[in-house]
């Protein structure tokens, strides 16, 4: 049997980006799987909840589980991986802070079954029919897991060692987090493995910064083409590089996107959307109602902008009824 | 009681009865009770009355025996007594901002009723507190020195007298009046109630005093634009408007307002109230300070279309005082107090329009009769009706034209009982007419009022108890033609009476200025309900403002008579004066700080700082607060997006275990 250290991925509620920003390490991926041994990874190698079941606790060096929790099932697994792992890392922004699964908390359990199985303008279901968590056909029984009520980040769940922030986290963090783990020169629990200290710091555009934008509006960025010199923020786009924290060299605004808050605040921040809506109305100049509805009509989505990845984790955490 | 470790804080809870002021609704005994299992709490006491000496000492006393390092007082407001226990807690040998106060007095036994919810929501509070306090760490004050300068903002009675007390003492001040000369209401007064000593011959002298005083500087025509600083080190931009006439060069000789091309006078002159008209170039009166002419560029041919043959400039002559291309022009001072004296404005009498001002000629109201008794108004003091000519044989004084009015104000005005007795007399002396005075109550509680009063019944002026109804042309019998007709209940005899009369006076009330809530925003102070400036304290901080270093005397604060206007500028006077006099004043701690490995340099902080205390080091790439220009407004804490800034006492620590306490139950 392998000595090297045990190694396992799993998916719960997420787009499947961080299954593939794995792949995204490109060569160095050979370089981690030489190092360990992947003991569990759904996505990519045939491995059963049975086998995870069947290993001893705690034998697992690092489980990376990416995706926020939603169902009984996902709940479950947490809960498996958390007993059988010595470390639990909640790996990219859903796992780490609901992302963006968690704006279904902007709506109650029934608000989405409903709109999914009856009002959605694709839906045919007459009879209103909605999956049922135990249902029999032709002798068989099937059980489907539950959705719960709300979608909570890794750490409302079970206990979280690290969070690798990102949507999905740049292959440099897990690059560093393996090479981490490996050295065993981990920092203390439940750090997130990326610097504490907000994305302009990184942004070569910082400069270009004016000290006083006050905007009088914010636009989108299908509506400008965005010098790629100045800072974004400084045109008119809600960039949230400085309330986001950073270590991924800012690409987005490389590309010429503005932030829209992956990583996560910093350590100090507790509300990431409190805080970026705090901010945001800090750079707006009016003063006046009608100035402030005029600016507050470039940002159409409040909850989508300011909690894009995050509203699971929201002091208010969702709707209740 | 909890015994805490070690590294516990060690906490002291007092609960104050104040008298019966707290302890008659809310069961100090028991909140003292419950707080003493509130975690690390080694002590906790209700007293009589914590702010006494003895209340103090058990506070020291407490801090020796139990080695206390966090204190907890429900008591009243900190506006009132946090001093007094910081300064208890730091005679017991504990740093003074170990120490946290709640007010159960205000926010609670004062509002709420006896019971059991009183008390519960003060062991609230108090849970809250004790939370907090253990996060508290120890701070220091520091200081900050005071300019010597003061600015006064209005140039009626009360900035007038504010003005002189200051310079006398030796102060600079900056006196800055929106309108072209100073003197306020008071310079259109003839007389003044209850010694009917001419306003003239006690205002004028004080006027030309400011203007000659070589310790003020005085700016009329202005406004001021901007207000940036804090107590001690206010930078105040003042705009003053263009005159067209160069101040220094000006002698007031009025030679140009002879040669004006406007022969006659044809513009409404705003000083007699519209009841004669001026020229585009003008003095306001004749006693005007600064003493000198200005040209209006609403009516002014030249200013308006530069097509004029300027028969003004030809006259000035060689003095080459007028200047048309004169600019508004910005003045930035540094001072390190300022007194707001912007007084009031006159009620709109058209607001009732059952009264008539506007729509019967001969309806008129208390300024415009000011105007004609006084011997240099428009009338030279002749009181005559609209028609220039006809003296009136009835007058009738409505009081409380705008005052003790649900539908209007709700305030009593004060003056108007009093000016309308004045010119009752001054009226039935001038013309011998019938006065008829229309009154709710008669307020005459000054010195020599009461006198005045009965002085006026002697002289048979008439008094009718009764608010009026309404003043109609409408007549319904042959004595009632050509006449006004005021109808009212007469509350005293019981019965509606129907007065005709040549003229009617509105003794208007008092309401604060229209644009008075963008005043108290620039100057960043508080406003009653109604809108009058508010002060610190009613009976004891009359004069001070929730700002430090800014003061308010006159009107601005509520309405008032000349005598109380001039004792609270001379009231401000004296408080700006202590703070000059003390050289500095000591700050809170309570200022923001940032931490600069965690500073991403975004530069969000910088332009929200009210007072330019935030800068950026560019070699490093982060903000770096100045604290000796922070106020602790917290502004650029709640905006920093990451969390970079911190400040003292209000730690997010502090604040969320507050509330998280608060919450708990």
């Amino acid at each position: 049997m392998s000595t090297k250290p045990k190694i396992g991925f799993y998916w719960c509620a997420s787009c499947g980006g961080c299954e593939e920003s794995v792949v995204d390490l490109a060569e160095d991926v050979l370089m981690v799987v030489g190092a360990v041994d992947i003991v569990f990874w759904p996505c990519a190698m045939d491995f059963k909840k049975a086998d995870v079941e069947a290993m001893p606790d705690k034998s697992i060096v690092a489980t990376l589980l990416n995706g926020a929790i939603r169902s009984s099932e996902q709940e479950e697994m947490a809960h498996l991986l958390r007993r059988k792992s010595q470390v639990l890392i909640a790996y990219g922004s859903c796992a780490h802070t609901g992302g963006v699964p968690g704006l279904a908390n902007q709506f109650t359990r029934e608000q989405i079954m409903k709109y999914v199985y009856e009002d959605a303008p694709t839906m045919v279901n007459d009879k209103k029919t909605r999956p049922q968590t135990h249902f029999k056909e032709d002798g068989r029984e099937t059980e489907l897991p539950q959705l719960r009520n709300v979608v909570r980040a890794l750490d409302q769940v079970v206990d979280v060692d690290y969070y690798i922030p990102g949507c999905p986290p740049t292959p440099k963090l897990l690059k560093d987090a393996v090479l981490a783990l490996l050295s065993g020169k981990l920092p203390p629990k439940g750090s997130v493995l990326a610097p504490n200290i907000a994305v302009c710091q990184q942004c070569k555009r910082n400069d270009s910064k004016p000290q006083d934008i006050s905007l009088t509006e914010f636009k989108r960025p299908h509506q400008i083409i965005a010098d790629p010199e100045k800072c974004l923020l400084a045109q008119g786009l809600p960039c949230l590089g400085p309330a986001t924290r950073g270590g991924c060299d800012a690409v987005c605004i490389q590309g010429n996107m503005p932030c829209t808050g992956c990583f996560g605040p910093v350590d100090n921040v507790h509300d990431h959307g409190a805080k970026i809506l705090s901010y945001l109305a800090s750079t707006a100049a009016g003063k006046e109602q009608k100035d402030i509805t005029k600016t507050l009509a470039g940002i159409p989505d409040p909850v989508g902008t300011f909690y894009r990845y995050g509203l699971a984790k929201c002091v208010l955490r969702g709707k209740v009824s | 009681m909890n015994e805490p470790t070690k590294t516990q804080p060690r906490i002291g809870v007092y609960i104050c009865h104040c008298g019966t002021n707290i302890a008659g609704v809310v069961d100090c005994k028991a909140v003292a009770e419950t707080a003493a299992q509130y975690p690390n709490v080694v002590v906790s006491r209700d007293y009589k009355y914590m702010c006494s000496d003895p209340g103090q000492a058990l506070i020291q006393q407490d801090i020796k025996e139990h080695k206390l390092d966090r204190i907890v007082v429900s008591s009243c407001s900190p506006l009132l007594h946090e001093h007094t226990f910081r300064g208890a807690c730091e005679k017991g040998g504990l740093n003074p901002y170990c120490f946290q106060m709640v007010n159960i007095r205000e926010h609670d036994s004062w509002v709420h009723e006896k019971g059991a919810a009183a008390t519960d929501k003060a062991k609230d509070l108090t849970r809250a507190a004790v939370s907090r306090v253990a996060h508290h760490k120890p701070l220091e004050t520091k200081t900050t020195p005071i300019h010597p300068d003061v600015m006064i903002v209005g140039g009626g009675i009360a900035g007038i007298q504010a003005a002189l007390t200051l310079a006398n003492a030796g102060q600079h001040v900056y006196l800055v009046e929106r309108e072209p000369t100073i003197g306020g209401y008071m310079a259109k007064f003839d007389k003044t109630f209850p010694t009917l000593d001419c306003a003239a011959c006690i205002l004028t002298p004080k006027m030309s005093a400011v203007g000659a005083h070589p310790n003020i500087t005085l700016w009329t025509y202005s406004e001021v634009a901007k207000v940036d600083g804090f107590v001690g080190n206010y930078k105040v931009v003042v705009k003053r408007k263009p005159r067209y006439i160069i101040e220094d060069l000006c002698v007031g000789c009025n030679e140009c307002v002879t040669a004006c091309v406007f022969k006659e006078g044809k513009f409404e002159d705003e000083f007699n109230m519209g009841l004669s008209k001026r020229k585009p170039v003008y003095m306001p009166f004749p006693q005007a300070t600064p003493p000198i002419v200005l040209i209006d560029p609403e009516t002014c041919i030249n200013v308006k279309t530069g097509k004029c043959k300027k028969t003004c400039v030809e006259a000035c002559g060689d003095r080459q005082a007028i200047d048309f291309t004169q600019k508004a022009e910005m003045k930035e001072v540094q001072v390190g107090t300022i007194i707001l004296a912007t007084g009031f404005q006159p009620f709109d009498a058209k607001r009732i329009p059952q009264y008539g001002y506007g729509i019967y000629p001969n309806v008129y109201t208390s300024l415009e009769i000011e105007r004609l008794v006084n011997a240099s108004g428009p009338t030279e003091g002749h009181v005559v009706l609209r028609d220039g000519k006809t003296k009136p044989k009835s007058v009738g004084i409505v009081h409380c034209v705008g005052s003790r009015d649900n539908k209007t104000h709700r305030w009593c005005s004060r003056v108007c009982c009093m000016y309308s007795m004045k010119l009752a007399h001054l009226i039935k002396h001038h013309t011998d007419a019938e006065v008829f005075n229309f009154y709710i109550d008669i307020r005459a509680p000054g010195k020599g009022y009461e006198e005045f009063y009965e002085k006026l019944q002697e002289e048979g002026v008439h008094f009718i108890r009764g608010r009026v109804a309404e003043v109609t042309d409408w007549q319904m019998s042959k004595e009632e033609e050509g006449k006004l007709v005021i109808r009212v209940e007469d509350t005293l005899a019981g019965f509606v009476r129907r007065i005709p009369v040549d003229m009617v006076v509105l003794a208007v009330g008092l309401e604060p200025h229209a644009d008075s809530q963008d005043v108290r925003r620039q100057f960043n102070i508080s406003c009653s309900t109604e809108g009058w400036f508010l002060e610190r304290h009613p009976k004891l901080a009359p004069v001070n403002t929730f700002t430090d270093g800014i003061f308010i005397a006159g009107a601005c604060q509520g309405p008032k008579d000349i005598p109380d206007t001039v004792a609270q500028a001379g009231a401000a006077a004296a408080e700006a004066l202590s703070l000059i006099k003390a050289g500095s004043i000591e700050l809170e701690p309570n200022t923001a700080f940032v931490v600069a490995e965690e500073c991403s340099g975004c530069k969000t902080c910088i332009p929200m700082c009210p007072y330019t205390a935030i800068s950026r080091d560019d070699v490093k790439k982060v903000a770096v607060i100045n604290e000796a220009l922070c106020k602790g407004c917290g502004t650029c804490v709640a905006a920093c997006p990451s969390g970079a800034i911190k400040q003292n006492l209000f730690d997010d620590d502090e604040i969320t275990s507050e509330i998280e306490a608060i919450l708990a139950k």
